[in-house]
């Protein structure tokens, strides 16, 4: 026992039901799914909807940096079409010197172009001194521009022979679970460090929690709002990175409204959308909860799947509602 | 010893009584906050409710506005029991709660926020013009100088807790309830505010007045009633007690000196030197020397651009300066983290809002401050934070049910005590406290005077920045005063009274030389306001 003025002891450690809110919710998504559907439950669809889920994931995973720090990026969809674009055409340029190695020389590319394109919102929003929201609206607009210019509308494809090596980024696995599952979990567990446990994250979570004190605490605002927005740069390129062996291309309408996905995924996730308060494990949970509803709309025959945008809709009024109910 | 406590009153007063509390009390489930207060407060009087923080002001008022239901006890209004549903309904009764805080839409004017929610005006549209006459006069008669098509975000501090009044007072009131109005007003504007506070009392309102400030209560207050730690101690006659007595009464106990000894300064090299700093719309051509071991006060009304001064020193506006030098050096990177690391740090005076993240916990905003030396390494370490947190807790004296707490859960002694740990974590040489003890009680304001006396005996420099003379006076071993962004006078030894000071902050009178009579004029004279 350590010495204590403390008359009263620490109240027992109650269960905080408004953060355990996204996990119930899940939960409850699932059972819902293996009552509906006995296909919903096999190994093999599992594995599908949680593959399908990284996207979402590791871009929203960034997406709580930028929240959390008191700005939002709405820029993300078109950024993620902006640097597939890139990091194909670089492939493609490289692969009849270097062969399969072009792959990684592209995902480096990539990790820099994402990086350098969440240093440039960041950039805007800090030096700048522009809304959050206007900033990113307009970089969305510039990234889908150039992505459908470099495609002249149409499609930039990877160059046919490196189809095979890059194949298992996605659909590969290790011991079983599929690969973009590991490098999920991988950057949930670097960025749960980062915000938890680093001076950063700290600085971070005060920025969007109070501005001015963090200001008057000796807290650099806008260098810690722009390391946010390159974070969600670097996770956007990984997204990239997972994304080019699924699909082959990329097209003017790669990532198209997957802004909303993301947000969507960060908010029922819990993490405070006027910042303050981050819940990266919850945001997880935000984009299993999409993607699972997705494909229970697509496994049952009683919502026609073009509605899908709508249920997700109703989900995150929802759990906003929920939220406030449980405070 | 001070003089024998007189004897509280008792029974029913024989002029009208406007409002009636009869054994009011509340609880929150196991823990009660009030219990059996019995209060009468009478038309065309003023009635102060004293008591430290916790003693149960504010739930007092709460219940005697209908902004919370007791648990016990009933109102009588005028006589007849009553039994108010809400807020809404006591001030349909005549009863209203003047808040502390400023709660203005600072985008619409003075007058559509005098009316918001209650717009005269039918299918034609809203009805501007009686708005905004009607409004003029509430203004004249609490003596407002402001216009009704003033948008409230340009108005000075003040002025907006005027029209936060002529708010309260837009319907004809028999009750009004004062909730610390004079916690955010310098000098000149307290004595306006006690003038419209005995302009209604004239009109035959009651008045229900609650201050920290004892000298207000004192020249205001026909009738005071203590309050301490949920109970009421008794009702006297204002000018039956005297503000010791007051104090005594309040704390439960006969008051040591508030104030430490002052100490003598050594004379010694200067600490901190500042010459010729200019703060954007704050401070003109400043020049102070400040060394170790003493205190050095700063006087002056609140808009004379002390905050200004201090918060472009640091770096928190735009500012530029001839020379600054601290303990010799001369400093160039101006920035808090740059004054941190030379030892020298600010205490804001808004510790809600700048000072320390009231949503997060108290181990974060202890340590906000000096994350780097707190942890040296890349990662934080929760184990570490909370060994130093209970060791701050004990060394401040900080009052906490539970370690677990949020800051903004604390009482506002206890936060200005969590603010005064975090930022003595980057173990300063220079000290520099915004208003020290707004808006706290006394017993924690003799433990902050105590903690500023020992960190000057212990060869540290500080400066404290004040609106409440007698903590000015009793606390300075010097006094610079500031008026419109100007240091016109330096107080010291028998000079610095209470008097001398109110005479060059509003006189202007002890300027050193008329050298300045160019330079762009006035940057002081469109900008009064300090938080827009």
């Amino acid at each position: 026992m350590t010495a204590t003025t403390l008359a009263t002891p620490e109240p027992a450690r109650r269960i905080r039901w408004a953060d355990m809110g996204p996990f119930l919710a899940l939960a409850l998504v699932i059972l819902i799914g293996t009552a509906i559907n006995s296909n919903f439950v096999s190994g093999t669809n599992i594995a599908n909807v949680v593959t399908r889920s990284a996207f979402i994931a590791i871009i929203a995973v960034g997406a709580t940096f930028v929240i959390s720090s008191g700005c939002l990026d709405l820029s993300v969809g078109s950024m993620m079409a902006f640097v597939t674009g890139i990091m194909i055409l670089t492939m493609n340029r490289l692969e009849p010197s270097m062969g399969a190695n072009a792959i990684l020389v592209g995902a480096g590319v990539g990790l820099i172009v994402g990086a350098l394109c969440g240093l440039l919102n960041g950039l805007i929003v800090t030096v700048g001194k522009i809304e959050p929201f206007i900033a990113t609206l307009g970089t969305m607009g510039i990234f889908r521009a150039l992505i459908t210019w470099m495609s002249d509308g149409g499609s930039i494809p990877i160059a046919r022979s490196l189809r095979e090596p890059y194949r298992p980024v996605y659909f590969g696995n290790v011991f079983g679970i599929p690969l973009p599952v590991i490098i999920t979990l991988v950057v949930v567990l670097v960025a749960a460090f980062v915000l938890y446990r680093t001076k950063f994250g700290r600085r971070c979570t005060a920025a969007g929690s109070n501005a001015d004190v963090a200001r008057f605490s000796g807290v650099s605002v806008p260098k810690v709002r722009t390391m946010a927005y390159v974070i969600q740069g670097l996770c956007v390129a990984i997204a990239a990175i997972c994304y080019i062996p699924r699909l082959g291309a990329a097209t003017p309408t790669t990532g198209a409204l997957w802004e909303l996905q993301v947000i969507t995924a960060v908010v029922i996730g819990g993490t405070l959308l006027r910042g303050g308060k981050a819940r990266v494990w919850g945001t997880v949970a935000g984009a299993l909860i999409l993607e699972v509803i997705a494909n229970l709309m697509v496994l049952s025959n009683m919502v026609s799947e073009y509605l899908v945008a709508a249920v997700q809709g109703v989900i995150i009024i929802l759990a906003m509602l929920a939220h406030r109910f449980i405070k | 010893m001070s003089a024998p406590l007189p004897q509280p009153l008792s029974g029913t007063p024989a002029a009208p009584v406007a409002l009636r509390a009869e054994g009011l009390g509340k609880a929150y489930g196991p823990i009660t906050v009030l219990s059996d207060v019995t209060l009468d407060i009478v038309a065309g009087e003023v009635h102060a409710i004293i008591g430290e923080n916790g003693a149960g002001k504010s739930t007092l008022m709460k219940l005697l506005s209908a902004h919370v239901r007791p648990s016990a006890g009933q109102l009588h209004v005028a006589g007849n029991p009553v039994d108010f549903a809400d807020a809404v309904a006591a001030e349909a009764a005549g009863i209203v709660l003047v808040h502390q805080e400023i709660l203005l839409a600072s985008d619409l004017t003075v007058a559509e926020n005098l009316y918001l929610g209650r717009e005269i005006g039918g299918w034609r549209g809203v009805d501007d013009r009686r708005m905004n006459a009607r409004t003029a006069e509430v203004l004249a008669s609490i003596g407002a100088h402001c216009h009704p098509r003033d948008r409230v975000a340009d108005l000075p501090l003040a002025q907006r807790q005027l029209v936060q009044i002529a708010r309260a007072l837009l319907d004809d009131r028999k009750v009004v309830i004062f909730d610390e109005p004079t916690a955010v007003l310098a000098n000149d504007e307290v004595a306006a505010l006690l003038d419209v506070v005995r302009g209604l009392r004239d009109r035959g309102v009651a008045v229900l007045y609650i201050s920290h400030r004892l000298d207000e209560v004192q020249a205001l207050a026909d009738r005071v009633t203590v309050l301490r730690d949920g109970q009421m101690i008794g009702t006297w006659r204002g000018h039956d007690l005297s503000q010791r007595q007051m104090a005594e009464l309040m704390v439960g106990r006969e008051l040591d000196m508030l104030y430490p000894p002052k100490r003598s300064p050594a004379t010694v090299a200067p600490m901190l030197e500042i010459e010729g700093l200019e703060v954007d719309h704050g401070a003109v051509r400043a020049s102070l020397t400040l060394r170790s071991g003493e205190v050095l006060g700063i006087g002056g009304m609140i808009g004379s651009g002390r905050t200004e001064l201090f918060e472009g020193l640091i770096g928190l506006r735009p500012a530029h300066a001839t020379r600054i030098t601290l303990a010799g050096q001369e400093i160039a990177q101006r920035s808090v983290q740059g004054w941190m690391a030379a030892g020298l740090v600010y205490l804001t005076e808004d510790r809600k809002g700048k000072g320390l993240l009231l949503n997060e916990p108290l181990a974060p905003n202890l340590t906000l401050q000096a994350l780097d030396s707190v942890h040296p390494g890349l990662a934080t370490s929760n184990r570490a934070e909370m060994a130093l947190l209970e060791r701050m807790v004990a060394e401040y004296d900080i009052r906490v049910r539970a370690l677990s707490l949020q800051a903004g859960q604390l009482s506002g002694g206890n936060q200005q005590k969590l603010l005064l740990a975090k930022v003595m974590l980057t173990d300063p040489q220079v000290v520099i406290i915004d208003e020290p003890t707004r808006g706290i009680d006394i017993g924690n304001k003799s433990q902050i005077y105590e903690f500023i006396d020992r960190l000057v005996r212990a060869g540290k420099a500080v400066i404290v920045v004040s609106s409440e003379l007698p903590e000015l006076v009793g606390l300075s071993d010097r006094v610079l005063v500031m008026r419109m962004g100007r240091i016109v006078a330096e107080l010291t030894g028998s000079q610095i009274t209470e008097q001398n000071v109110v005479y060059a902050a509003t006189s202007g009178q002890g300027e050193t030389a008329a050298q300045d009579t160019t330079g762009g004029g006035d940057p002081y004279d469109r900008d009064h306001t300090r938080d827009t």
